[in-house]
């Protein structure tokens, strides 16, 4: 009977599971995870604290997930060597797990640069993990003043969440704009001006220079008072205990299409690894849910004999704050395509006859027909692309497009 | 599995799909009720232009990326049928996201739409299919590839 190991209990690890059982239903499968709690979607964690949702309805693929597919889950508990040779994982709790296949699905963490005077605030968050939000939770009162250092989605989704458990949100970040890794310059002042109306302060173009207990002396010059800080400058791919056992790194675990890494037996998928990126023809670091559970039900499938390859992959998201939708996908080439409003943003990218990336902001309906375009690298030529830049439709794509996909099993 | 198929050759373009549908799925009984005067939320919708026309509806692929992406696993697969717990959808539209047929929307309430087949209804099969006046929408078995 196979032995499977799989390191990290959130998307990757979940679908790593359910990519075995798909294949092998009789190996047995340990599941170790430093949390205790495990098998939420970790971006829900900002609608726990807006009370859109709750623990139980967190579970992303039910309680009783582990159970019916005979998993030994291992909550709290961290792993702190791989042992190529002897193929076992040394673990906090003492114990030596053997593996025949091994599956590194850990995830990032939080980046904590060095602010002077740090460490004189006594309140100091992240927010990545339900407990993050399960302290904040606790903390926040309607007299706070919150702090977030970074505009990016963690950071402006934090401060939705807290919102209104909070006496004040100021966001600040040294990036000219909001969300700055997804939007541009057209697009990021609509979600600007829309999170100064819903009561969030944004600081632009600006951080802090140092703490002194529960003020931030901006750069600006400017000195901030707040009881809560929370950071969320970005994440990076958790690659220490992969690395330390000798494995290939970049910016994340070096993976192939088949998610197996330069260890033998070794599979990693999720936010860890650097894998192909289809919208950019290269390596990238695909950190989003959707890639994760593509990446983790593929590598799960291979450590179970298969052989199948994710090839498709790209960075994406969708984002909503106080009731603005934002979707961007893949990567940004050559603009051939923008529609900018006071309220709304369209911009298309293409490069080589391809489609490779997009922004929407405000009418986001239907973009999938967009993102399947990057996917699938759709010649711009064989359909309407005019048509289809106007709006997302499957009329531009043709009637034999249609009467495959509408007319047959897909 | 049965699935709603399309012949688009014969879409008359009459949009009927598309009110038997939001009346299915309003839980009213009368179908004036449910819909005279108010926005309409269709789970099928038709589009194109002229002389083409068709109707657009969940396709319950058989590797669904909306249930690989949805951030709350709201979105799952019964029987083969993707379906939603409205209760645990947050709204964020991943699906809309990624769905390549553009057939998941916003419902009135911010939370995601989409066909579930009128199986937990009280039509129990879809209205759009038994509602179509000249067979361009078929509820039927078209074979599973592997």
């Amino acid at each position: 009977m196979k032995r499977y190991a799989i390191i990290g209990g959130s998307i990757a690890g979940v679908s790593c599971v359910e990519g075995i059982r798909s294949v092998d239903q009789k190996g047995e499968i340990t599941l170790v995870t430093a949390e205790e709690t495990s098998n939420y979607g970790r971006p829900l964690i900002s609608y726990y604290l807006e009370g859109k949702t709750d623990e139980a309805r967190m579970s992303w693929r039910g309680a009783d997930f582990y159970e019916k597919m005979r998993v030994r889950v291992l909550h709290g508990t961290r792993a702190e060597a791989i042992d190529t040779a002897a193929h076992t994982v040394a673990l906090s709790s003492g114990e030596t797990l053997g593996y025949d296949a091994l599956c590194l699905c850990t995830g990032s963490s939080p980046v904590c640069p060095r602010f002077e005077g740090l460490e004189t605030v006594p309140e100091r968050h992240f927010f990545t993990t339900l407990a993050d939000a399960k302290a904040l939770e606790r903390t926040v009162t309607k007299e706070t003043r919150v702090l977030i250092i970074g505009a990016g989605f963690i950071g402006l989704k934090c401060a939705e969440g807290l919102r209104d458990r909070a006496g004040s949100i100021t966001v600040c970040d040294l990036a000219q704009h909001a969300m700055s890794a997804s939007l541009d310059a057209d697009s990021a002042p609509i979600l600007e001006r829309h999170l100064e109306q819903n009561g969030i302060r944004l600081l632009l173009g600006n951080t802090v220079a140092r703490f002194d207990g529960g003020t931030a002396h901006m750069q600006s010059g400017e000195a901030i008072g707040f009881d809560v800080l929370v950071i969320a400058v970005g994440v990076r791919p958790e690659t220490a205990l992969f690395a330390a056992a000798g494995g290939a790194v970049g910016r994340g675990i070096l993976v192939g299409e088949t998610l197996r890494t330069s260890l033998p037996d070794v599979w990693a998928a999720g936010d860890c690894t650097e894998g192909f990126d289809v919208s950019a023809g290269a390596a990238g670091v695909l950190a989003v849910l959707p890639m994760a559970a593509l990446q983790g039900e593929c590598a799960g499938e291979n450590m179970a004999g298969q052989r199948r390859v994710f090839d498709k992959g790209m960075k994406l998201n969708s984002i909503g704050f106080f009731g603005l939708h934002i979707m961007s996908a893949g990567t940004y080439t050559e603009l051939v395509y923008s529609e900018v409003t006071q309220t709304g943003c369209k911009k298309l990218f293409a490069k080589d006859g391809v489609l490779t990336g997009f922004i929407l902001v405000g009418d986001v309906a239907r973009a999938g027909i967009y993102t399947a375009l990057i996917r699938e690298r759709t010649p711009l030529d064989a359909i309407d692309f005019d048509a289809v830049c106007r709006e997302p439709s499957l009329l531009p794509l043709g009637k034999d497009y249609r009467t495959k996909k509408l007319g047959g099993v897909v | 599995m049965k699935r709603v198929y399309v012949n688009e050759q014969w879409c008359l373009g009459c949009h009927l799909c598309e009110y038997n549908c939001a009346f299915a799925n309003s839980g009213k009984r009368d179908m004036v009720e449910a819909l005279k005067g108010k926005p309409m939320y269709p789970r099928i919708r038709v589009e194109g232009a002229d002389a083409i026309t068709y109707a657009v509806s969940c396709r319950h692929c058989t590797d669904p990326l909306c249930v690989k992406g949805c951030i709350s696993g709201a979105l799952h697969i019964e029987n083969g049928a993707v379906c939603i717990d409205h209760e645990k959808c947050v709204g964020c539209l991943t699906c809309v996201l990624v769905c390549p047929y553009g057939a998941v929307q916003p419902g009135p309430d911010g939370a995601a739409m989409k066909c579930e087949l009128c199986l937990k209804n009280s039509c129990g099969a879809p209205a759009c299919a038994a509602g179509c006046p000249n067979g361009a929408i078929v509820y039927e078995e078209r074979g599973e590839t592997a």
